[in-house]
């Protein structure tokens, strides 16, 4: 049984379509980042998930339990960071983390998770005097307290300066060895690439792709520049494949083969273009996000 | 059990932390008690002005905690979202709803003890058969923590702490705490509706004679206790 189980979810608000027929699952011990622009739709899933919102169509199931009918029996088992806020401004990590441990039957000890978030010397500080990054590292901490089997993070890392974001790796990577099902979403690539097992791309309320980063990435690619006009049918005709514009450069699409690239300089050359770049090698996510999500229908 | 106990001795040490609380709880009704027993400028009657005020802080108490302090505490906690984030741990909303009227319960022994025992001092003798005004502090305590959290519940944080803090001051001004119901002219009809104005005439009789409190201000009290936290219940947002 998967841990997170979503089958064609929708969500409404009022007219608005937020979450359009999702699905995806996550398995114990997998990383699966839901990543997507402001306003995709990674909120609202993740809410339906904790029970916070009831789906309008289609099934969530969160270790088989209905998160919000079976909601008392599923709290002990989940931990959740917010996309904002959670923690009285007033309290210290310290104090918080012991109120939140007397929650949980055999909660870790606050000692051990102020230590593993590096937060031992703001132990005592009020959640509103520390930075961003620290109020961010004690909301992970929060969600690690009761030992919890599913993890929803949403963003965690937002906010979070260089050095604690390998923390929070670090510890998203230590729930995954633990065996925990972690299911996080975010805007930054770079994050969800060093992060994630498995991404799902959602815009509008869809999912866009879903895969590992590799598989998503597709394999090798060819992307290059010219100086003046390109003759494009030429090129087309002689490599047999389509030039996609993008940008102030240029993709060959559908084409893995690095060998095409020498094809390609050899053309440009008899032709009297002036070649300014060519990059011979693999899609990064980022581009497959941008490709996916600003505008170019795939 | 620990869950509900920590969470009591945290919402208990978090209001007494809060210096703006402390001020309305325990300052406020302090100094007008002390102020007004000195200082005789108040239409309180023949007898000695204390008898008249210390009835009338120990009414204001309770609403300052129950309604002022628990209703603009809950109003940020709603707005930082501590409220959504306890609702995904094994805590539950009524164990945090009764770790709430526990901790408020609590303050208001406190504040009994601190305002009673300045009374006493100023020379107030209350009558030794007063537990009726136990009960009207109870009732008083439901009908203004249900006002407080209806509040707190549909107002906007800022909103809603400066709609407390107002409603405060028209409450210590017209619900007999200062001013007898009887010196207000017009206002003291629409006076004795208000959960304030029936606490403060439940409680001088009670404590004053030992005499039951008229049927009207048990009436006025006990609709606001189910009135007002039936609205909360109904209107509450958690986020």
């Amino acid at each position: 049984m998967a841990a997170i189980e979503v089958d064609k979810l929708r969500v409404r608000y009022g007219q608005r379509t937020a979450v359009d027929g999702i699905s995806f699952t996550v398995e114990p011990g997998e990383v699966v980042a839901l990543l997507g622009p402001n306003g995709a739709g990674k909120t609202t899933t993740v809410e339906t998930l904790e029970g916070y919102r009831l789906p309008d169509e289609g099934e969530v199931r969160v270790l088989g339990l209905d998160p919000h009918a079976e909601h008392s029996r599923l709290v002990g088992e989940i931990g959740v960071v917010l996309q904002r806020g959670g923690v009285y401004p007033v309290m210290s990590g310290a104090r918080a983390l012991k109120l939140f441990a007397s929650y949980y039957d055999s909660p870790r000890p606050p000692a051990e998770l102020l230590s593993l978030l590096g937060l031992e010397e703001v132990a005592d500080t009020p959640f509103k005097r520390l930075s961003g990054g620290e109020q961010q590292r004690l909301l992970l901490a929060l969600a690690l307290v009761g030992r919890p089997s599913v993890c929803f993070l949403d963003e965690p890392t937002a906010g979070v300066d260089p050095a604690g974001r390998v923390v929070v790796r670090d510890v998203v990577a230590s729930c995954r060895e633990e065996g925990v099902a972690v299911l996080l979403t975010s805007h930054e690539l770079d994050e969800v690439e060093r992060m994630a097992d498995r991404v799902v791309i959602i815009d509008h309320g869809k999912v866009r792709a879903a895969g590992t980063a590799g598989e998503l990435a597709g394999g090798q690619e060819v992307r290059f520049s010219v100086e003046g006009t390109l003759p494009l049918g030429r090129i087309e005709e002689s490599l047999g494949a389509k030039v996609l514009a993008e940008g102030s450069s240029y993709r060959l699409q559908g084409v893995t083969d690095p060998a095409v690239a020498a094809r390609l300089t050899a053309l440009l050359a008899e032709e009297g273009v002036t070649l300014t770049d060519l990059r011979v090698g693999r899609e990064r996510l980022e581009d497959v996000f941008l490709r996916l999500v600003a505008g170019e229908e795939p | 059990m620990r869950a509900f106990r920590a969470q009591v001795a945290a919402e208990v040490r978090m209001t007494l932390e809060r210096g703006e609380t402390l001020l309305v709880t325990i300052g406020i009704p302090a100094f007008l008690l002390v102020f007004f027993s000195l200082v005789h400028v108040l239409p309180t009657g023949k007898g000695k002005p204390v008898d008249f005020l210390a009835p009338g802080v120990l009414a204001l108490a309770v609403m300052s905690t129950a309604m002022v302090s628990l209703g603009i505490a809950t109003g940020f906690e709603r707005s930082y979202g501590v409220l959504k984030r306890l609702g995904a741990t094994p805590l539950g909303r009524p164990r945090l709803l009764g770790a709430k009227i526990s901790a408020v319960l609590a303050v208001e022994v406190a504040q009994v003890v601190v305002l009673a025992a300045i009374a006493l001092g100023l020379g107030w003798r209350p009558h030794p058969a007063a537990g009726l005004a136990v009960l009207a502090e109870l009732l008083a305590t439901v009908a203004f923590g249900g006002i407080g959290l209806a509040m707190a519940g549909s107002l906007r944080a800022e909103i809603n702490l400066a709609a407390a803090n107002a409603l405060y001051i028209v409450l210590l001004l017209i619900g007999g705490v200062v001013f007898p119901l009887g010196k207000l002219g017009g206002f003291a009809t629409f006076a004795r509706l208000l959960p304030a104005g029936a606490l403060t005439q439940a409680l001088h009789p009670t404590l004053g004679q030992g005499a039951a409190p008229g049927v009207e201000a048990w009436a006025v009290l006990a609709g606001w206790a189910v009135l007002a936290p039936l609205l909360a219940a109904l209107t509450f947002s958690w986020e």
